[in-house]
């Protein structure tokens, strides 16, 4: 959004590393985690074919959260998933689920982790998602 | 031997009798500033007395996991043992810089912080022991955050019965509507912590979702 103070003020570099979820398929929990905050402490925007087990993203918020407070300038990160099998009904959704267990994964999916110091918030409403920067 | 199975005997007879008699973890969890504290201390105030914690416009004022013991919930003659559970409010993102708008110094601010990322780990780490767990949304807010849609998975994973409370819907800007489309599958149930509202129907879903606790 312009206004009249954006004149004045810069957005600060920022770069997206899509990740295709073969990259991930083959690892367990713990290394995919360790994947994904490598690529967030390197201040990349990351968009990920596919989504992490809940399990997965509530231990990505634990190790961001022991991480806040001891990485310089890390306050956390921002996350949004668009799922593939939301608002639909009980049948396409069984459907859907038959072949993300056969695939491994949910790849209609889309998953995006962005370091909280450059994203300031990921709106999700509820088929798009905006994605707004820190000045 | 004969004195080791009277033993067993006595053991299997006592530990059926008070597994029957173990009250239900009841947790509430949701990200900051739902309401979660003003819906439990209300119940607790109600069947107890006591409040279970402080409330504050200030995120993240409930900072570790705070319980009630043995809270018997009385509804339209039936009764039931709970042990309530409130826990702090779910973020990814923990800001010290965020809570000086509220006026609180810049050192507090800090442990205020380092505090939050505490009891957001102690909340996760409690997941995996509730039996029953209230959803605590803030209905003026946008339900598709992805902190509440990563709790519900976590809970549905362990199939952990769940109800959702789409709270302040006192407030004019809120919209139950939106949160019940939101989460289809779940009974989204309309409520003012502050004002009571709705509470009859919230232990009648209670009761109604305990039974169904492993």
């Amino acid at each position: 959004m312009a206004n009249k103070n954006s004149k004045n003020k810069k957005i600060k570099g920022f770069s997206i590393r899509f990740m295709p979820y073969s990259e991930i398929k083959h690892l367990d929990s713990t290394q995919r985690i360790r994947r994904v905050l490598e690529i967030v402490f390197n201040n990349y925007i990351l968009i990920i074919q596919g989504r992490l087990k809940p399990e997965e993203e509530t231990r990505l918020i634990e190790d961001t959260m022991a991480m806040i407070g001891h990485v310089k300038d890390f306050k956390g990160i921002e996350l949004a998933v668009l799922g593939s099998d939301e608002k639909r009904g009980a049948i396409d959704r069984l459907k859907n689920r038959l072949v993300v267990g056969l695939s491994g994964g949910d790849l209609g999916a889309v998953t995006i982790i962005g370091p909280a110091s450059i994203v300031k918030e990921i709106k999700r409403d509820p088929k798009k998602i905006e994605l707004m920067l820190n000045k | 031997m004969a004195i080791k199975k009277v033993k067993d005997f006595f053991k299997k007879v006592f530990s059926g009798l008070f597994k029957n008699k173990k009250d239900i973890k009841l947790g509430f969890y949701g990200p900051p500033n739902a309401g979660k504290t003003s819906l439990a201390n209300r119940i607790c105030k109600d069947f107890t007395g006591e409040e279970i914690g402080s409330v504050s416009k200030v995120p993240h004022e409930t900072r570790s996991v705070q319980f009630k013991e043995k809270v018997e919930i009385s509804y339209q003659g039936k009764s039931m043992t709970f042990k309530m559970i409130d826990t702090p409010g779910i973020a990814t993102r923990v800001d010290y810089e965020d809570f000086l708008k509220y006026k609180v110094n810049k050192k507090e601010a800090k442990i205020r912080a380092k505090e939050a990322t505490q009891g957001i780990i102690e909340s996760i780490k409690w997941l995996d022991d509730m039996d029953v767990v209230v959803i605590v949304l803030d209905a003026t807010e946008n339900p598709y955050n992805q902190v509440n849609i990563t709790i519900i998975g976590n809970l549905v994973a362990r199939e952990i019965p769940v109800l959702i409370v789409a709270n302040k819907s006192d407030l004019r800007k809120a919209s139950i509507k939106k949160i019940e489309e939101a989460f289809p599958e779940y009974t989204v149930l309309g409520m003012s912590a502050k004002y009571g509202k709705n509470l009859d129907k919230f232990y009648e879903e209670i009761f109604k979702i305990s039974k169904k606790s492993k």
